[in-house]
């Protein structure tokens, strides 16, 4: 099943409103999906810096001296804020690379969930209430954001099968359904030398979108491109540092519903959860065509 | 002409209230306030009731129906009166996928749009779309009346059985098996009985007709066992 939540901010003025929203949106969710929770927020974009949300199991022991060995390690400031098992790194954009290979070396504690200039994820094993309580996601601010609750079918109830997946700077895909050709595919992207950590099918598609882009294509077009490639059920929502985009299968059995107004744009796997949204009685609302890319950039 | 606001009394409440409602009270208008999205509201009525609901409503609302009008003054989610057996469910906005499935009678009347799957396996249910229907819809359809005021999308009637479908504006495929048929005098009457009933301004005239070429494997009396 799973559900998925999102929304983009026209009016920048609701920004710091984004994290209350989007939290009430993803715990009206929960019954489709109550085994993981995970959401992607952006903004707080700093000019030359980037931002990489880490995940550790032991954070205390993990996270204890890992700015000072990151920064030792690329030779820059690096600060670090912690936030229950999570952490964001901050540090110079034209280091990202080099951090990251730092972060490999703990690699045994500490797993990077995503990197780019805006984007922090969190996500974790449990209620999506618990999931945003334990993670304050409701006083989170950002232009935009994109949340799941997760029923799993394709892959074990842990932390790394959780959504959203982000396999390329300030990219994230979040999914409902399954895909049947990810092994395939997965031995394909890692051939090519895209990085993919998990045995999930979902990332097997958020690193196909990746890949597709490391190519030239756009976002759209990977979108395109993913209906003749991608085999199986999928409604996938997805984020860019500055966009949002929607797009579901041919045959589209997994619900998706869609509320626009002057200051949003919002989906929901249901009605649901786009009605604690202000307006929403005067809002647009309509069902996504299947097979058809839709996308915001602000 | 009781109200039941949603938000206080909860799905399980309502649903209870109405089935209490017997033959003996017919008519009697309830009112329900702030569905909120809410799945199976007013499901499984066998009862005259009237019933309102002011705003759009999640799964399966007015499923199971039996005698009750069920109205809906919002949009609905998947699964509208599904498994209908008899009395009336009206929509005023748009309905999500499947609507109307496997319905045995009554009338579904959608005065939006409706997406996907709309009447799949449908088996005597009359659905009436005012807007368009989207891909696969009537799948497997096996007796009733569908009719579109719009358009139609991919695969209309795909494996259709005895189904009549009515479509005024544009079908984008036809699905296997289904083909266009004549219309005849019969035909129009049943649409100017529907449209009258449904409240649609369209002419019987401006519809096509389109249903089994019963040509399927399950058709060939050879391959019965």
């Amino acid at each position: 099943m799973c559900g998925i939540v999102g929304l983009f901010l026209k009016d920048r003025s609701l920004d710091p409103r984004l994290g209350a929203l989007l939290t009430e949106m993803l715990v009206t969710m929960t019954d489709r999906g109550p085994d993981s929770a995970g959401i992607a927020v952006y903004g707080g974009a700093a000019p030359g810096q980037a931002k990489l949300t880490v995940q550790s199991d032991d954070p205390e022991t993990a996270f204890a001296t890992l700015a000072q060995d990151v920064g030792g390690a690329i030779d820059a400031k690096v600060s670090l804020m912690a936030n229950g098992s999570h952490a964001v790194l901050t540090l110079p954009a034209d280091k990202t690379a080099a951090a990251r290979a730092a972060l490999a070396d703990h690699a045994a504690r500490i797993r990077v969930l995503s990197d780019g200039a805006a984007i922090e994820i969190y996500k974790e094993v449990g209620l999506p209430r618990d999931v945003a309580d334990r993670f304050h996601l409701s006083a989170m601010s950002g232009s935009h954001g994109i949340g799941h609750t997760r029923m799993a079918t394709e892959s074990a109830v842990t932390t790394e099968g959780a959504h959203p997946f982000s396999t390329g700077a300030d990219q994230c895909l979040v999914h409902n359904g399954s895909l049947s050709n990810h092994n395939a595919l997965r031995r394909k992207l890692r051939r090519q030398g895209v990085r993919i950590e998990s045995e999930n099918d979902t990332e097997v598609g958020a690193a196909y979108l990746t890949w597709k882009m490391q190519q030239g294509a756009t976002l759209g077009e990977a979108l395109e491109a993913s209906l003749d490639d991608l085999d199986g059920f999928f409604t996938f929502v997805v984020g860019t540092r500055d966009g949002f985009g929607v797009v579901r299968d041919r045959i589209a059995c997994k619900p998706a519903v869609m509320a626009e107004t002057d200051r949003y744009v919002a989906f929901g796997s249901e009605y649901r959860a786009l009605v604690g949204l202000p307006d929403i009685a005067t809002a647009r609302v309509w069902e996504p065509e299947p097979a058809t890319v839709y996308f915001w950039t602000h | 002409m009781p109200t039941y606001d949603l938000s206080t009394g909860g799905l399980r409440g309502l649903n209870e209230a109405l089935h209490a409602v017997s033959g003996a009270t017919p008519n009697e208008g309830w009112t329900v306030l702030n569905p909120m999205g809410s799945h199976a509201i007013a499901v499984g009525l066998d009862a005259p009731v009237q019933v309102t609901v002011k705003g759009p409503t999640g799964y399966y609302c007015g499923g199971m129906n039996k005698l009750a009008t069920v109205h809906v003054e919002g949009s609905v989610g998947p699964g509208v009166a599904e498994n209908m057996m008899s009395g009336t469910v009206i929509v005023d906005g748009d309905a999500s996928q499947y609507a109307g499935a496997t319905g045995h009678g009554g009338l579904l009347n959608i005065k939006g749009n409706a997406s996907s799957r709309c009447g799949i396996s449908m088996k005597g249910i009359d659905i009436v779309v005012h807007g368009n229907i989207g891909h696969m819809s009537a799948f497997m359809a096996q007796a009733g009346n569908l009719v579109v005021c719009g358009d139609a999308g991919e695969a209309l009637g795909e494996s259709l059985y005895e189904a009549r479908l009515f479509v005024r504006g544009s079908v984008k495929s036809l699905g296997a098996d289904c083909v266009e048929k004549e219309v005849r005098p019969e035909h129009l009457d049943l649409l100017a009985d529907l449209l009258d009933r449904a409240g649609a301004k369209a002419k019987p005239e401006e519809f096509r007709r389109f249903g089994s070429a019963r040509t399927l494997y399950n058709f060939d009396i050879d391959n019965a066992y």
